[in-house]
């Protein structure tokens, strides 16, 4: 089943998530700036109130997501990256009809050119850690690249296209 | 080296009596800058207890204060983030601007100040405090409801706004001519627009120059770089304020989430200080004459407000009671409200009194009736953790 996740930018605060479960619980998150995370559900009287609201420390949310098996390893890797300044990570989807699906990585000889190592790609459920020059894009993977930020985004033109 | 002893125990009790004050403002869930205004109302002149080998560092320390809060204001704010809320809310922040603005500058003009007051009075009515405002819907546990956003941009339109206003009102206040004031306000603009520039295109090699592992360095780095820039600002009367806001603006990403972590502790004590030499600069018993006016505006500006985000909250999508929230969230007004009368100097009594009891009775009210405006959480006060910082 396909989720309809919808993001809205809180100025000076983060980042708001929300989406409608299948019981038709409309369930919001908010990413703080600070790494702490709070999870609302939203009240029947009133759909702009969000009730029983709860809060997570980034260590208290790496446990739920670790519990709930979702794959957060960007994020962690965010984390590895504030350790040194320049150095951030990112995620680069593999569109379908793109010049690679379906080539080795290697062939995008990404480091290479842009001084970005591609450290894991998710593949659906899957994660593939340091995956190797052989390994075979396909449509739909994501990318988790560690690099400077224009590495990154020269990373992602190349393999977008 | 000497060492004043009166310096250091009045300073001590000083922060003293500043961190009792703050505990009790916690216990209430209020924000601690009225409390510290009327801490320096008491120590004053004409006060119960005054602090003469404290007065100078208390000084000098106001000004430092000022600075840093407009520099982490500058490091909070990042260029997505005021494109999202201007492509969203310019016609809220234009409501916000016309409806709050203008019973200041009337209430300026009816009391018979000068361009400066007047000026002066309709950013003291138009600027909410997006400090206290940020920590209350935090503490309301409003972070994730519809109208927030809405809240949240006016927020940062307005903090954006104060870069062209402050200027303007430092060469009004000043006495200089219409052109001087629109040349300084260019600059400030100008300033502003190189700055974000800046901070889109090169913000990580600024980041890189500045930035240091190691925290005693990144510190020293910034604020001295900060302090220059604010200098330089206020020698072509654009106002320190604005050099200060100017380099938190350029600073961004990781180099400022760090910057901010290193300078908020420096900036709540500092912040403190000016907030209290404030206070010390008024006479105690110059509030009690103005305190009619005071509420009378306090009162108008309160509904305008409640207009204002119940205005930007439609556009937002929200329902009545959303509204409502959002209106009675952005009541609150602080410590812009009296960097304005910081800047405005002496000479300016009456509408110093008059803007501190101002600010006083609606940092207070504010929160007080936007509480009442939805339902209130039960564990809001005994959560010990809280990520945004004073004020």
């Amino acid at each position: 089943m396909h989720v309809d996740v919808n993001e809205v930018l809180l100025p000076g605060v983060g980042l708001l998530y929300e989406f409608v479960n299948l019981e038709g619980d409309k369930v919001g998150v908010v990413a703080r700036r600070s790494g702490d995370f709070e999870l609302a559900v939203y009240g029947e009287g009133d759909p702009d109130q969000a009730q029983a609201v709860f809060r997570l420390t980034s260590e208290e949310a790496d446990v739920l997501a670790d519990i709930l098996g979702a794959p957060r390893i960007a994020e962690r890797f965010a984390d590895l990256t504030k350790e040194v300044p320049g150095l951030s990570a990112g995620q680069v989807e593999v569109l379908a009809g793109t010049p690679y699906v379906g080539r080795p990585l290697g062939e995008s000889r990404a480091r290479t050119r842009t001084g970005a190592s591609i450290v894991a790609i998710v593949r659906g459920e899957e994660v593939i850690p340091s995956p190797g020059p052989e390994k075979v894009l396909s449509a739909g993977d994501v990318l988790v690249v560690i690099g400077t930020h224009e590495g990154i985004a020269a990373v992602e033109q190349i393999v977008q296209g | 080296m000497h060492i004043s002893v009166a310096l250091l125990l009045e300073l001590g009790i000083i922060l003293t009596f500043l961190s009792l004050l703050g505990t009790l403002a916690r216990r209430f869930a209020l924000s601690p800058v009225p409390l510290y205004l009327l801490a320096g109302l008491a120590l004053g002149e004409g006060g119960i207890a005054p602090v003469p080998a404290a007065g100078s560092f208390v000084e000098t320390g106001a000004g430092i204060g000022v600075v840093l809060l407009l520099l982490v204001l500058g490091l909070d704010f990042t260029v997505p983030e005021f494109t999202v809320s201007l492509r969203r809310h310019l016609p809220s922040a234009w409501v916000d601007l016309v409806l709050n603005a203008t019973p200041g500058a009337v209430a300026g003009w009816l009391l018979g100040l000068d361009a400066g007051g007047v000026l002066a009075l309709a950013g003291v009515t138009y600027i909410s405090s997006s400090g206290i405002i940020a920590r209350l819907l935090g503490d309301l546990r409003r972070m994730s409801n519809r109208e927030t956003p809405a809240v949240l941009s006016v927020l940062v339109l307005e903090d954006f706004a104060m870069a062209a206003y402050l200027p303007l009102l430092a060469v009004v206040a000043a006495g200089g001519t219409w052109q001087q004031a629109l040349l300084g306000v260019l600059l400030a603009l100008g300033a502003v627009v190189a700055a974000l520039a800046m901070s889109y295109w090169w913000g990580h090699h600024l980041g890189r120059l500045l930035s240091h592992p190691d925290a005693e360095q990144l510190l020293l780095r910034v604020l001295g770089v900060t302090l220059v820039v604010a200098a330089l600002a206020e020698a072509v009367h654009v106002s320190a304020a604005v050099g200060a806001f100017l380099v938190g603006l350029s600073l961004t990403g990781e180099a400022a989430d760090r910057a901010r972590k290193v300078l908020s502790p420096l900036r709540d004590l500092f912040a403190a200080v000016f907030f209290l030499a404030i206070g010390l600069s008024i006479p105690p018993d110059s509030l009690l004459p103005v305190l009619p006016a005071a509420l009378l505006l306090a009162v108008v500006t309160a509904a305008t407000k409640v207009a204002s985000g119940w205005y930007a909250a439609r556009r937002e999508g929200a329902g009545g009671r959303g509204r409502l929230r959002a209106g009675t969230a952005l009541i609150a007004r602080g410590e812009f409200s009296i960097v304005i009368i910081g800047l405005m100097g002496t000479g300016h009594d009456r509408l110093g009194a008059l803007v501190a009891a101002y600010v006083l009775l609606l940092a207070v009210a504010g929160p007080v009736i936007t509480r009442f405006t939805g339902p209130r959480p039960s564990d809001a006060r005994r959560s010990p953790r809280r990520s945004t910082p004073v004020p």
